[in-house]
């Protein structure tokens, strides 16, 4: 198990350290999430009523455009993958002794870790527009393990789709089309309430869904979760395991 | 002619740490590797050599586990590729054919990722990158990225990568391909080392006919997924007669010269391999 931990923690430190030799991607990628908060949440907070509860709309926005952020990084991370692949790194890491799982669950792992620093940020610029956050050590606790979760699993979808696709031109073309989707069928810029009966069930399978709510319990002072958080650590966690278990099996055919 | 293989690997002669019987591996209805059967022994530099797209790269990945064979069996270090896959990559080292050391990362942390991977003692980590990288020459470029290595330089880092958890047997798809000749040089000094320090096997594949004249101990001739000949560099070109090369010897068993190869045959079998994967 020790030899497990150690062989994730490999994976996932390797691009770490990629992160601290250009830390410019960090930055870069911060820049859509703050324009979401600053041009959209500010626009659409002048329409009354959009918030349930008649809470402030920023307030509603804040957790889903960090949940946002987290899926749009996420989904592309398969990129990596065919890339890896292209380059060879990947045949050494499948001559190597780690399980199969150990690797996906690596890089599972480091797509976390890239998703803690668009928190970071998003934490910051929703402060500074007056957003009420919940700075209770729980809740933090809470909200990185959602966040961390929710990176996880979107990116070992996003692998998945890399193994059947297998070219990176084809890959950034299924891309676009996955993210709007789980987007949109989702609670993180409108209420569920607000869908048509088919989106409100679509939106019941989609992942996206309860990472948002979780995070509204968690990020907010006062914050309530609709399905309660529970429920939406089980959801994250189920959709999370079931993600590895696929990539496990798709992930070594990527060099054959 | 094929070497015939043994019954099993306690037959007479030196102890094979690499043993296929008909070894096969189909794309579709492109056959890319026929029926390979092979055998070789601990601490030789065996070469598989023939042209592009002959088939070596493919029976390079079904030995090193990263492609299932479509019939026939392999034993690499003492345990079946198919049935223990795990044991296999825990004893073998790989040098893929493309430059694949991390370009985003320093040479050191190459080699701390494959230490970590290998399950490496924590206690002993540094003491065999350090050693690993003098091996090789790059001590003083330990901390630098290597995407600021030279072609050669990544090689070398990849070679002491492979070699760092002391496999018993050591793939090296083509390791001299894109390098100048100082390089490849450089490279095949680095791999004789290596044989005489860890006493390991190395499989080599290579399309140069002087590399597998100067480095190997025995070659494999392959064409189209089959091997034609089987023995040392001078006792095939013996075979020929006074001043012959190995580009003779090949010649002369498949009508066609190596170097170069045919280009329009390479494109075709590639793609038939794509096409079916």
């Amino acid at each position: 198990m020790t030899g497990y931990i150690t062989q994730v923690f490999a994976v996932a430190d390797a691009e770490a350290r990629k992160l601290r030799h250009d830390p410019w991607e960090l930055v870069t990628r911060a820049i859509q999430p703050v324009l979401w908060l600053v041009l959209f949440g500010e626009v659409m907070a002048q329409v009354r009523g959009l918030a349930p509860g008649g809470e402030p709309y920023l307030d509603f926005l804040a957790p889903g455009i960090l949940a946002q952020s987290v899926l749009f990084v996420a989904i592309f991370y398969g990129i990596s993958a065919i890339w890896e692949r292209d380059l060879g790194v990947l045949h050494r890491y499948l001559v190597s002794p780690a399980p199969r799982s150990a690797l996906v669950s690596g890089k599972a792992l480091s797509s976390s870790i890239r998703a803690m620093s668009q928190a970071i940020v998003i934490y910051i610029c929703a402060a500074v527009m007056g957003v009420d956050l919940s700075f209770r050590p729980g809740n933090i606790a809470a909200a990185i393990a959602l966040i961390a979760l929710g990176a996880a699993l979107f990116s070992t979808f996003s692998l998945i789709i890399a193994c059947i696709v297998r070219t990176r031109e084809r890959f950034m073309g299924i891309g676009q089309v996955l993210t709007m989707p789980i987007f949109f069928a989702s609670n993180a810029i409108y209420p569920i309430d607000l869908m048509p009966h088919w989106l409100k069930a679509v939106s019941s399978f989609n992942p996206l869904t309860y990472e948002v709510d979780g995070l509204r319990a968690v990020m907010l002072t006062g914050g309530q979760s609709s399905y309660g958080l529970a429920v939406d650590f089980l959801a994250l966690a189920a959709a999370c395991a079931l993600m590895v278990t696929i990539a496990t099996r798709m992930y070594p055919r990527m060099t054959q | 002619m094929a070497e015939s293989p043994a019954p099993n690997a306690t037959g007479s002669g030196p102890p094979a740490v690499v043993e296929t019987v008909e070894l096969t591996r189909r794309f579709g209805d492109f056959t890319a590797v026929d029926a390979v059967s092979l055998r070789v022994h601990a601490a030789e530099i065996f070469g598989l050599i023939g042209p592009n797209g002959a088939g070596k790269s493919t029976l390079i990945k079904m030995l090193t586990t990263l492609l299932p064979s479509s019939s026939g069996h392999a034993v690499v270090a003492g345990f079946d590729i198919a049935r223990h896959p795990a044991e296999v990559r825990r004893r073998i080292g790989y040098v893929p054919q493309l430059l694949s050391a991390d370009g985003e990362l320093t040479g050191y942390e190459n080699l701390l990722l494959s230490a970590r991977l290998y399950l490496l003692p924590p206690a002993e980590r540094e003491t065999r990158i350090t050693e690993a990288l003098a091996m090789m020459g790059l001590s003083e470029f330990r901390g630098r990225l290597v995407r600021n290595y030279s072609g050669g330089m990544i090689r070398r880092l990849e070679i002491a990568q492979s070699t760092l958890h002391r496999p018993a047997i050591i793939f090296m798809d083509e390791p001299t391909e894109g390098l100048d000749p100082v390089g490849r040089r450089a490279v095949w000094s680095h791999i004789r080392d290596l044989r005489g320090r860890l006493g390991a096997a190395i499989i080599v594949t290579t399309h140069y006919m002087d590399e597998a004249d100067e480095l190997c101990d025995r070659v494999a001739l392959i064409d189209r997924g089959r091997i034609r000949e089987v023995g040392t560099p001078a006792a095939l070109k013996d075979e020929i007669g006074p001043g012959a090369t190995l580009d003779d010897v090949f010649a002369k068993l498949t009508g066609a010269a190596i170097e170069g190869g045919d280009y329009r045959d390479v494109r075709q079998s590639r793609r038939a391999a794509r096409e079916h994967t």
